[in-house]
């Protein structure tokens, strides 16, 4: 799985492309469409980094933290085994189903395995939430584990992800053989790489998924803010600090998605002049407070959640996004080919605007499968 | 004790004057503070006698015929290594009087500016960078504490922030004026600068010298100060300021108090400063009431009482060895601003060895303070404001994206006015009206034209600054701020790189 970047290399930048499909009935359908839809933007991605996320794949061990390890080693394999039992109760493991595709030559051991937090370790860390714990397993991991990497630690969902074409990569992994209510995707770019596994998107942390497709001017602030909050960036990718921005305002601090947005890409001072009083209060205090969590310059994102997917543009839009819907289904993609290949004949079609998150919510809770 | 007829001392500088150009019509007689020029009737000539020109280039900037130039007054002693012309001279000046060495302006020593070796960033191809003229490009700034998260109330329509927050100053751009008493500096001097302060949307601080009635229309863009020696202090000076700040310590001389001396306290000054006309206004090396982070606390505290929690605190230090421990106890003691003065801070006056050889480049105590309260957890919960011989709008720059929220400026807003940096704050005699209270010299400074040049200059700045930002891919000015991934060093150690957490040139 090669080498990961050091500290002081300089921080990972790519160009890619992303997608997100899902259904908000919970509808769940398998992974060729979004297979196809990644695959016709064949041109924003270079063979370097392709991955998917899926929610609802995982109905049978729904109550479980899927964690998805990859390992250069039997050896790595074990270490990373024992730091997670310290904290957690393994219900079930077995490596992650594989298909042998031609393009690759070397691949790391991919293991999944159906985790909860033990009552000793909630007994101890009794200020912590289970999904405090889990954090903390996955960061304890990823940083002292030489060549083992959590790549996924999400509920009933999971993250595929590879060195490769974004296509190969889900033909490698069977997502034809897996049923979701939402799916997300990323082609990668990248103008320098190392070519690990790890560094492939999406980055994932409990049920958040991120693809992106951008480069953020802020990262050195962002990155500093979050360790304010215990988040250590490791990755030094822009995908990373995104999904620990989207964890540390939504989940820890309980901030609706409309003001965690807000903060992230939050209006001009010029427009909350204009704003009504209430709300230019509002606008004022997370601009003020939440300086560190904007994130500035081109971006366009997809995040993946167990109830919903936000598709989320830069406040100047220097990046493409185009989404969709038809029946209970929205489409997010960087491009419209990609939402034509598998809707041709959308009810809605729109680019997004600059700063203004586009939501897809669950209406209830997933329904059983459902054809796609 | 008897008086040499004639001082060991050279003279600074020498005045040239060209006799074919010179029409003798004594401006420069006039204008010099320091009686350099003298008009020989008889002969009708102006002669000049250098001994006493300080080298302010009062009389060559406005003779009307550029007959005068003043030239470096080089005697050659012979050189040597340890024994340089400077040294010699201060020896001869104490040998002379037996005092202290006194110095005007900053730290006048060829010591590294760590500005000049940190490099900006700029956007190629993979990320654009931004056109300030057709985007926005935000400067905006809130000084003040800062809770860790806000508290919204989500049901109904549209969320509701239930958080109070602390007071703040907002700031158009993210530089200020630093503290200059009325006292040390003019009354036209003071009021330009608030009057600047409030065209700009920014601050002023008053210095601690109180704040004259002729200010106090200016009180929302002024931080008054509260120092050691508590002239002009009462409760209306704190109500009618935006802000104030506990004054402990100053770049240009940690440690020691200050001195107005008596020819300077004239009635105006008198009045403000709540002191007799023509005594000595003294402040004490420490507050009085200050001999720990404790009584700190106290005095921030009875501060936020006596202004009813409406106003940020601010405290501000000299950038001394344990700095970031000492800020870090100010944050704790209160502080809704902490203020850092480096070693190249500006004064009317202070002891020259103390000036030249106490304290620390702001740069590190700026990168050694920030990370420090990032490991605390406690940077949100006090701005980070630095000072100390600020010059341009790239060391703002650099300093923003080092950690700073904002920047004090004094000397390059004093020479936006007319100021040469003759450094002789501390004589009164200022031939540009500055700092001085002579009524002859002060009317030369007219406050509607120093208004103006100190806006021109913040406006420059704030448009050079959104200049750097838009290159470097930011159109906000909170996306600078500690953002240390656009900064990189030339020529600075392992360990200079280590304690500013930058990365060098080509990593």
């Amino acid at each position: 799985m090669n080498q990961r970047p050091g500290p002081m290399r300089q921080k990972d930048i790519s160009s890619c492309a992303i997608v997100g499909v899902m259904s908000e009935a919970g509808r769940r359908f398998d992974g060729t469409a979004i297979m196809r839809a990644i695959a016709i933007m064949r041109d924003r991605s270079n063979g370097l980094g392709g991955g998917f996320a899926a929610y609802g794949i995982y109905p049978e061990h729904r109550d479980h933290y899927a964690f998805h390890i990859m390992c250069e080693s039997i050896d790595a394999q074990r270490n990373a085994e024992q730091l997670v039992s310290r904290r957690c109760t393994v219900h079930h493991d077995e490596p992650i189903p594989i298909r042998q595709v031609e393009a690759f030559h070397t691949r790391p051991l991919l293991h999944r395995y159906f985790v909860s937090v033990t009552a000793e370790a909630r007994e101890r860390n009794y200020g912590l939430s289970d999904d405090d714990i889990i954090v903390r397993v996955v960061m304890d991991v990823n940083a002292s584990v030489d060549g083992a990497f959590v790549f996924s630690s999400g509920r009933n969902m999971g993250v595929f992800k590879g060195v490769g074409y974004p296509e190969e990569i889900g033909e490698f992994f069977r997502l034809d053989e897996y049923e979701a209510y939402t799916w997300i995707a990323h082609g990668r770019f990248p103008t320098n790489t190392t070519g690990w596994w790890g560094g492939a998107h999406p980055f994932g942390l409990l049920d958040w998924a991120v693809v992106h497709n951008g480069e953020i001017s802020s990262y050195g602030i962002n990155r500093r803010y979050l360790a304010n909050f215990g988040y250590h960036c490791t990755l030094q990718t822009d995908t990373e600090v995104i999904t620990y921005l989207f964890d540390l305002l939504m989940r820890k601090h309980n901030l609706p998605l409309e003001v965690a947005c807000m903060a992230m890409a939050p209006p001009f001072w010029s427009q909350i002049d204009r704003m009504p009083a209430d709300r230019q209060r509002l606008a004022r205090a997370v601009r003020s407070v939440y300086g560190g969590a904007l994130l500035n310059g081109p971006f366009s994102v997809v995040v993946g959640r167990a109830r919903g997917m936000i598709g989320f543009n830069d406040r100047i839009k220097l990046r493409p996004m185009v989404a969709a819907r038809r029946d209970d289904v929205l489409y997010i993609a960087s491009e419209e080919a990609a939402i034509r290949e598998i809707c041709p004949e959308p009810t809605e079609l729109w680019h997004a605007e600059g700063g203004v998150p586009i939501v897809g919510e669950l209406r209830d809770e997933p329904v059983a499968e459902v054809a796609g | 004790m008897s008086q040499l007829r004639k001082w060991l001392v050279e003279p600074d500088f020498i005045v040239v004057r060209d006799p074919e150009r010179c029409i003798q019509c004594q401006v420069c007689v006039r204008q010099c503070a320091n009686d350099v020029h003298e008009y020989d009737s008889d002969e009708d000539v102006v002669l000049s006698d250098s001994s006493d020109c300080v080298g302010c280039h009062r009389c060559a900037t406005l003779c009307p015929t550029n007959a005068v130039s003043i030239k470096r007054a080089e005697l050659e002693f012979r050189p040597h290594g340890n024994w340089e012309a400077a040294v010699l001279r201060n020896l001869y000046r104490q040998a002379e009087t037996g005092g202290v060495l006194l110095a005007g302006m900053g730290n006048d020593q060829p010591a590294p500016v760590y500005w000049d070796r940190l490099l900006l960033n700029a956007s190629q191809v993979t990320n654009p960078s931004i056109d300030p003229l057709r985007e926005p490009m935000e400067l905006v700034t809130y000084l003040g504490r800062k809770p860790d998260m806000l508290e919204i109330e989500a049901r109904g329509v549209s969320p509701r922030l239930t958080t109070t927050l602390a007071p703040q100053l907002e700031l158009r751009v993210p530089v200020m004026f630093s503290a200059m008493s009325y006292g040390s500096i003019s009354y036209h001097a003071s009021i330009a600068l608030a009057r600047a302060a409030a065209a700009a949307g920014t601050f002023a601080n008053s210095g601690e010298g109180g704040l004259h009635e002729g200010l106090r229309e200016y009180g929302d863009h002024m931080i008054v100060q509260v120092a050691s020696g508590r002239f002009g202090v009462d409760v209306d000076y704190l109500n009618v300021a935006a802000a104030v700040e506990i004054k402990i310590g100053q770049g240009a001389k940690p440690g020691i108090g200050g001195h107005l001396p008596g020819e300077k306290v004239d009635a105006g000054v008198s009045a403000t400063r709540m002191i007799p006309e023509g005594t000595d206004a003294l402040s004490p090396a420490p507050h009085h009431d200050i001999y720990s982070i404790e009584d700190l606390r106290q005095l921030v505290f009875a501060i936020k009482e006596a202004t009813g929690y409406a106003k940020p605190v601010a405290v501000k230090i000299a950038a001394v060895h344990n700095i970031s421990a000492i800020a870090s106890g100010a944050v704790r003691a209160g502080a809704d601003i902490v203020v850092i003065d480096g070693f190249r801070g500006g004064t009317g006056a202070a002891p020259m060895m103390i000036r030249n050889n106490v304290g620390l480049p702001i740069e590190f105590a700026l990168a050694a303070v920030d990370s420090r309260l990032r490991e605390e957890g406690i940077r949100n919960q006090a701005s980070l404001v630095v000072a100390g011989g600020f010059r341009s709008s790239a060391d703002v720059v650099k300093a923003i994206a080092l950690g700073a929220d904002a920047v004090y400026i004094a000397t390059a807003a004093l020479v936006a006015m007319g100021c040469h940096l003759c450094q002789k704050c501390y004589t009164g005699k200022c031939n540009w009206g500055i700092a001085t209270q002579d009524p002859y010299l002060t009317k030369r400074l007219n406050p509607n034209i120093a208004t103006r040049r100190l806006v021109n200059l913040l406006n420059a700045w704030a448009h050079e600054i959104t200049e750097m930002m838009g290159g470097m891919g930011i159109n906000a000015v909170e996306s600078l701020r500690g953002n240390r991934e656009h900064l990189r060093g030339v020529g600075l150690t392992d360990r200079e790189l280590r304690i500013l957490e930058i990365k060098a040139a080509g990593e």
